[in-house]
């Protein structure tokens, strides 16, 4: 029915852009790890994000890869401060608050941006987009290899942050016990905020590698979030290991629906397996919850 | 129920009955009936997250399976507008049962069950986009029949009262629930599930006969809904728009409480219109208000207008039971 080389193509796309999905991802399950919440509010945070990279190239031509030296710090700058002054003291410690509360920031920020730039779509006005790398008789995109690769080494720096470091060992310890961690000296509120400004971080990583061959309106986090959502409950609320995996996977299924299906029913397949994950397996492939 | 528990409802119900007999202009008159809508789908949401704690981020799911029965009914098998609205119903009851047996069966609560009806309502949304009896991408328009058969008034104050009389009843249930054995059940499973199945309720029943009742509410509001504007498309049929509208009513006005989604939706629909007119034609202000609102609300008064000082103090008097949410 197809060739042999579409499917390749269609399954090498899907693992290009499942990495990012998985960078989008791994934000949202460490933050569930560590504070056990569900952030509402990551889709519109990777659109602050994405806006940024666009204001940046539009306004002082600035490169989208060099741009991560600035939005990255900002995003996390950000994120700690949503987090310590609001998302914190806002939700008096209730799960059902912090849902709401995020709820309501990604309200204000959507459309905060909706007043601000209108819901035209903006996208970079370079021509990186339509390089490709030969590989046999594949063409690769080459902004999208870039994607894949920095979103895998993304990861893997973050594994080491949290293994290797003081401040992971502290995440760590928080996310595992959070009076024992208080105890023994460890500023949980403190330690929060750096969880969140680094699950922001992710998204600013995530905005630049995506904004070369995407567009940003102040709806385009939503489309997303709601894919990471998916792929944090696949790979198990908090774990990183199965982000990156539930990402990747999550990309090929997208990729084969949309080739199998057309486009406006291609979504349908990552929402079927959100709702049969969280029905037969709300764990996911690697969580330890029960 | 006594009649001193239905006389506040009666008395506001009597008051809004009254408004547009004050000869109020179209416009105000479309607003009204919006706001009624949108408070009709709150106090839906409000028998299964208020009274009964199980938080929806998807109630668009019964929302719009309430407007497309109600209107492809009527289109394409040419029934009597009364019998698709109370189909709508029914459909919209049944989809609520499917997805609460789905997920209550699976155990999911809290940020699970969240997630799982945001998903759901996002299904219905892309299957009714691409299907062909929903009128697909581009909508299903209801010809222009006025008629007390066809649910279409040329008076608008008619359709006003219409929409108004739903509330009323959708206001009698929710006090219902503050007074009987029902709802005792329901704000016992809201506030500790095991202890409340150790006490012999049986959980997975109440909560499937609250969201059964709770998506027949939102489901009477889609109905109604594309009653007034005679058109419907999946976003706005299955958008996040209603699902995050039913919630923020009556977590404004008061959660679990009767009145709060009315409150709530007059509060934050009014408030909307005054920004919309401060901001001039700039889209998203009017929204980045409710965001903040609904932020403010959950920081400075979880128990919502209704909870502020001059409101509590009075019920107190009246000596009614009061159970905090979150508690």
């Amino acid at each position: 029915m197809y060739a042999p080389q579409i499917l390749i193509e269609a399954a090498l796309n899907g693992l290009m852009t499942g990495a990012v999905y998985a960078l989008i991802a791994l934000g949202l399950t460490l933050v569930y790890g560590v504070l056990h919440i569900i952030n509402f509010a990551h889709g519109a945070l990777l659109t602050v994000a994405m806006f940024a990279v666009w204001g940046a190239f539009a306004l002082v031509h600035v490169d989208p890869y060099w741009a991560m030296v600035g939005i990255v710090p900002l995003m996390f700058g950000l994120g700690y401060g949503l987090q310590r002054f609001v998302i914190g003291p806002a939700s008096h410690g209730n799960d059902n608050n912090v849902l709401l509360v995020t709820l309501g920031l990604s309200i204000v920020l959507e459309n905060g941006l909706l007043a601000l730039f209108r819901s035209d779509t903006r996208a970079l006005d370079s021509d990186a987009a339509l390089q490709v790398i030969e590989l046999g008789p594949l063409l690769l995109s080459t902004p999208r290899v870039i994607g894949f690769a920095a979103s895998l080494a993304v990861t893997g720096l973050l594994w080491l942050v949290l293994n290797r470091t003081d401040t992971g060992r502290a995440i760590r310890a928080v996310a595992r016990e959070k009076l024992g961690a208080r105890l023994v000296g460890i500023e949980v509120d403190h330690v929060y905020a750096v969880t969140f400004g680094i699950g922001c971080a992710c998204l600013a990583v995530a905005a630049c590698l995506l904004m070369p061959t995407y567009y940003v309106n102040p709806r385009s986090g939503a489309a997303f979030v709601l894919v990471a959502f998916t792929i944090v409950v696949l790979g198990g609320m908090g774990s990183i290991a199965g982000a990156l995996v539930g990402g990747l996977i999550i990309g090929v299924v997208e990729s084969f629906s949309g080739l199998l299906l057309g486009d406006s029913l291609g979504q349908i397949g990552i929402f079927l397996i959100f709702i049969l994950v969280l029905l037969v397996r709300p764990t996911g492939l690697f969580g330890a919850r029960a | 129920m006594s009649a001193r528990d239905l006389l506040p409802a009666i008395v506001a119900l009597a008051l809004l009955a009254a408004l547009p007999f004050l000869g109020l202009s179209g416009s105000v008159l479309n607003f009204l009936v919006t706001t009624l809508i949108i408070a009709l789908a709150g106090l839906g949401w409000n028998v299964l997250g208020g009274f009964g704690g199980q938080y929806s981020f998807g109630h668009a799911a019964f929302f719009g399976t309430g407007a497309y029965a109600t209107a492809i009914l009527q289109m394409k098998l040419g029934w009597n507008a009364w019998g698709a609205l109370g189909a709508g119903i029914g459909f919209g009851a049944l989809v609520g049962l499917a997805i609460g047996y789905l997920s209550f069966r699976a155990g999911l609560r809290g940020s699970y069950f969240a997630l799982v009806t945001l998903a759901f309502a996002e299904v219905f949304r892309i299957l009714a986009n691409a299907a062909d009896f929903t009128g697909g991408a581009a909508g299903l328009l209801l010809p222009l029949r006025p008629g007390l058969a066809t649910l279409q008034f040329a008076d608008r104050k008619l359709f006003y009262l219409l929409v108004l009389a739903f509330v009323g009843v959708a206001l009698l249930i929710s006090r219902w629930l503050e007074r009987s054995r029902f709802g005792a059940h329901l704000i016992a499973v809201r506030e500790n599930e095991e202890a409340a199945r150790a006490l012999g309720v049986d959980a997975l029943a109440v909560k499937l006969r609250a969201i059964a009742l709770s998506a027949a509410i939102t489901g009477a509001a889609g109905g109604l809904y594309v009653q007034s504007f005679l058109y419907l498309d999946a976003g706005v049929a299955y958008g996040t728009w209603i699902s995050v509208e039913a919630l923020l009513a009556p977590i404004v006005g008061g959660i679990g409480t009767a009145f709060g989604p009315l409150v709530g939706a007059l509060a934050l629909q009014g408030l909307g219109e005054i920004t919309k007119h401060l901001a001039g034609g700039i889209p998203g202000v009017d929204l980045v208000v409710f965001g903040a609102c609904l932020i403010a609300v959950i920081a400075f008064a979880p128990q919502g207008l209704l909870g502020l000082r001059p409101f509590r103090r009075r019920r107190k008097a009246r000596g009614e039971r009061t159970v905090p949410v979150g508690a």
